[in-house]
């Protein structure tokens, strides 16, 4: 651990670019222009699964106003039968995805797309693209998706032998689960489903392409990672990495879904063919119909225990909708299901299953919330066979350090013991209840992730600091770099502006994902940061003239270090700033590094609902989120994460889900109809932060954001169970099924 | 057809425009005057994101058309601070961190705003069903409401 006098770690800042978001003045994609702008729009598949015959855009081309028109043909194309990965994604299935090449695999496909002088022109030259198509029959849900007469999608995707849906499979495997099992003295086997939901960012994607006239282009866009654009549309366009310059702009939410591109390669083809700067902006619609969601699921899970309680054997079986090409978060199911528990024989596996969906993107913990969904809904049941308290249960199996999971690590010291010890002293969760009020709890664990990062910091000639980093800023990241950088250099953290470099100004950094942000920018900022220091403490050496080993750094000055050393007037940050040319010259660091202990989190989650008995409506009352976090550098914005994923779990368990018509297009592309939680439906949602620092990490972080979305689904579904003795083990909980539970068939309607 | 002139008010400076008569107010705000502080994040009134007010009254500016403007008084998140010095539900949102991504902030702020001119000591359940009409996706709401309460109390504590 870095030696720090905490002036400003686990300090309330207030964030770098706050005042800028809070008067408007903050630049996101769609408040970007240029001169001699045009704009993009996009035609999309009528159809949820069709063969493209032939595309004729002549009559769009000769529109008055129209200034370029793009579809397959223009986009580099990767041949299905050789992988091509980039991160977790394969470029075989983003170039199909971002516009339709053989067929179109979802209503809302992308399938041409034009620019024009205004939208609306681009919008009606759209409609004058004749696309000629073989309408197929589609298919959307995961049992139709794998029946044995199903419509296949992709030729070219074989399971088992034979034309398939079942684009592959993970399995995890550990000791021997029949032995297992047959230790048990009870066992618990349920199935269950949860629906595909929608990130649900508020901000609409949204990019500005320039290609100057040397093929140089410029992106502003909104998006997860900056160097992911860059790549994307590299490879999609043909223009080498070193003539684009992708420049993020604040960014509107994300969850995930903005770690993929979707417009801004069109819009470069567009700008490049039409010499101009094009603009694309999705509406809300087409957000929804083609951009995210996570998948919809089915499982089944087995879980044996001894009537003492302890695990002897788990199972489990996870089937992922991957939407219209392959690529379903399977591995966070099957990771993460059984992660937070010790136990000695356990297996998952989980299936990708291709069907007339949109592609699916990350959400939050991707694949993981659906995972533990099942296995945190049987361990309520099995507590209660048992009369066991649910926490005693989770207690007597959880992991700890030394823990060998079933995915495969060795656990290192954390906090999850922690997290439910908190939880069972916790004053709500020894609260009295109300009339028809119930409490369920539930936890969860996500991997986390470190990865390359890249950071820039330099102090200025007055003597202060601008720290550059790049990973795009999220939810408050730059909060915390500016409380670290402040508290290593000892200065006032307002003395440390920090900003998101685009691809050309700062060293490649992976995406904003994985809960790496501040992890792994932490890391390149601390090392930068002490660097700066030593050289600090050479120019005071030098002015000094004594051994630079003689020269401590301490509340943002420069000392000698002891008696010894000489007796000099202690140099300040400003003062050795505006004398850096005596030794060296200007004060800067760069750090790029590939980082790595980025060790997983857990978190339990505690909700109370209430029941309408008349119009079977469940409403979360209270709330409570528990998670080791390390350690918050800023616990304001580590609290955020929490609440924020607790309030999405609350959404996905209650309300949201995707309604498709029996043509296969979503019938609730908005937000009326998809409803995401409003401020009316919740609670307060209390946070107890843990801190077990991270040993592998300068300051101790761990990821924070993702872990708080794995446990909500089962806390509110056991909390229903808890109210009314129904086990619901089909999401979302919403009030038609209640009321029909609860045979109240005025209600249903 | 042919564009209109509008002459109207916004954040107290008179202001006049061309625009469509089918030009939502938010088109004009954003594309028009440079006003790009209200946010485009559903165009249906659902999520609040470009929320103003027009003669005082709190409205989705993508469900009002650029031509009602004519002859009104508009004000939007880019007038809600006076030079350096914020709002106090401004102040109080950045000391609170009452936003992490920031795209909902605006048309939070000027909702909220709205509902201190109208209830300067609102309940919980009044803070959280005025802004009902204000999606946000990333704080569970939780900040926010309390950075309404806490200003609430501020200001009739100043007044």
């Amino acid at each position: 651990m870095t030696d720090t006098t905490n002036k400003w770690i686990g300090q309330r800042t207030i964030r770098p670019d706050g005042a800028e978001k809070v008067t408007g003045s903050a630049g996101f994609a769609a408040d970007t222009t240029m001169p001699g702008m045009i704009w993009g729009s996009v035609l999309r598949s009528p159809h949820a699964h069709a063969r493209i015959k032939s595309i004729d855009t002549s009559k769009a081309e000769a529109h008055p106003g129209v200034k370029a028109v793009v579809t397959a043909a223009d986009i580099v194309d990767f041949p299905v039968d050789t992988p091509y990965p980039l991160g977790i994604q394969d470029m075989r299935w983003m170039c199909r995805n971002v516009m339709a090449r053989e067929k179109a695999l979802f209503h809302g496909h992308p399938v041409a797309t034009v620019a024009a002088l205004s939208e609306a022109i681009a919008a009606e030259a759209c409609k004058l693209i004749e696309v000629d198509y073989e309408v197929l029959p589609h298919v959307i849900e995961i049992d139709d998706a794998i029946a044995d007469d199903a419509p296949i999608l992709h030729d070219f995707i074989e399971f088992e032998g034979k034309p398939s849906n079942i684009a592959g499979t993970i399995e995890h495997t550990k000791g021997d689960i029949e032995a297992g099992f047959a230790e048990a003295d009870l066992i618990i086997e349920r199935d269950f489903t949860t629906r595909p939901v929608h990130q649900g960012y508020i901000e609409p994607h949204a990019c500005l392409v320039s290609v100057a006239a040397d093929g140089k282009a410029t992106i502003w866009s909104s998006s997860q990672g900056q160097f992911m654009v860059r790549a994307m549309t590299g490879l999609l366009t043909g223009i080498p990495q070193s003539n684009i310059r992708a420049i993020p702009a604040e960014i509107g939410g994300g969850f995930g879904g903005k770690t993929i591109v979707y417009l801004e390669p069109l819009a470069t083809i567009l700008s490049k063919k039409s010499g101009r700067p094009v603009k694309m902006v999705m509406s809300r619609e087409e957000v929804m119909r083609a951009s995210g969601p996570t998948s919809g699921s089915k499982s089944t899970v087995k879980i044996g225990v001894k009537k003492d309680g302890t695990i002897t054997a788990a199972d489990g079986t996870f089937w992922l909708q991957a939407g219209g090409l392959p690529g379903a978060p399977v591995r966070g199911a099957v990771g993460c299901a059984l992660a937070p528990y010790d136990i000695p024989n356990g297996h998952t596996l989980g299936y990708d299953v291709v069907c007339n969906r949109s592609k699916v993107a990350a959400y939050r913990a991707p694949g993981a919330p659906l995972g533990a969904f099942g296995v945190e809904c049987v361990l309520d049941e099995i507590a209660e066979q048992l009369g066991m308290d649910p926490l005693d249960l989770r207690l007597k199996n959880a992991a700890k350090e030394g823990t060998k999971a079933v995915h495969g690590p060795t656990y290192p010291l954390m906090g999850y013991v922690e997290s439910l010890e908190a939880a069972k002293v916790h004053e709500h969760y020894n609260a009295p209840l109300g009339p028809n009020q119930g409490r369920g709890v539930a936890s969860g664990f996500w991997f986390n992730a470190g990865g390359e990062s890249s950071a820039q910091v330099n102090v200025t000639e007055d003597g202060n600091v601008v720290v550059t980093t790049g990973h795009p800023d999220i939810g408050g990241s730059r909060a915390g770099i500016a409380n670290i950088c402040a508290e290593i250099l000892g200065i006032d953290y307002k003395r440390v502006s920090v900003l998101i470099g685009d691809t050309a100004t700062i060293g490649f950094s992976n995406l904003t994902g994985g809960s790496r942000v501040l992890f792994a920018s932490s890391i390149v900022v601390t090392e930068s940061t002490n660097k700066i220091i030593r050289t600090l403490c050479d120019l005071a050496a030098k002015i000094w003239d004594i051994d630079p080993d003689a020269v401590t750094w301490e509340n943002g000055e420069a000392r000698p270090a002891g008696a010894n050393a000489g007796q000099f007037p202690p140099l300040t940050l400003k003062e050795l700033a505006a004398r850096a040319n005596e030794s060296g010259g200007p004060i800067g660091e760069s750090t790029q590094i590939n980082t790595t202990g980025a060790e997983g989190g857990f978190g339990t989650h505690i909700c109370d609902v209430e029941i309408d008995p008349d119009l079977g409506t469940a409403r979360v009352v209270r709330y409570t989120v528990l998670q080791d976090v390390g350690r918050a550098v800023h616990p304001s914005y580590v609290e955020g994460q929490m609440q924020g994923g607790a309030a999405q779990a609350i959404g996905w368990a209650l309300n949201e889900e995707y309604i498709y018509t029996e043509d296969g297009r979503v019938d609730n592309p908005g937000f009326l109809d998809y409803r995401m939680p409003i401020a009316s439906d919740l609670p307060m949602l209390d946070t107890h932060i843990i801190e077990v620092p991270n040993p592998k990490h300068p300051q101790g972080v761990r990821g924070v954001g993702e872990v708080p979305l794995v446990p909500g689904l089962s806390a509110v579904r056991n909390a229903i169970y808890d109210a009314i003795g129904i086990r619901f083990n089909d999401l979302p909980i919403s009030p038609p099924k209640v009321a029909e539970a609860l045979d109240m068939p005025k209600a249903a309607e | 057809m042919a564009k209109q002139h509008i002459t109207t008010t916004i954040n107290g400076e008179p202001t006049d425009f061309l625009c469509e008569p089918n030009d939502t107010m938010l088109d004009v705000l954003r594309n028009e005057l440079n006003l790009t502080g209200s946010k485009e994040g559903c165009g249906s009134g659902d999520c609040g994101a470009c929320s103003i007010t027009l003669n005082g009254r709190l409205v989705c500016s993508c469900l009002m058309l650029g031509v009602e403007a004519a002859g009104a008084e508009i004000e939007t998140i880019e007038g809600m601070a006076d030079g350096e010095n914020l709002h106090p539900l401004q102040q109080k949102f950045l000391e609170m961190a009452a936003l992490q991504c920031g795209i909902c902030t605006p048309g939070m702020l000027i909702a909220a705003k709205s509902l201190l001119e109208e209830n300067p000591d609102p309940t919980e359940t009044e803070v959280r069903y005025w802004l009902a009409g204000n999606l946000c996706r990333c704080t569970g709401y939780d900040k926010i409401i309390r950075a309404v309460m806490d200003t609430a109390a501020e200001m009739r504590g100043a007044a």
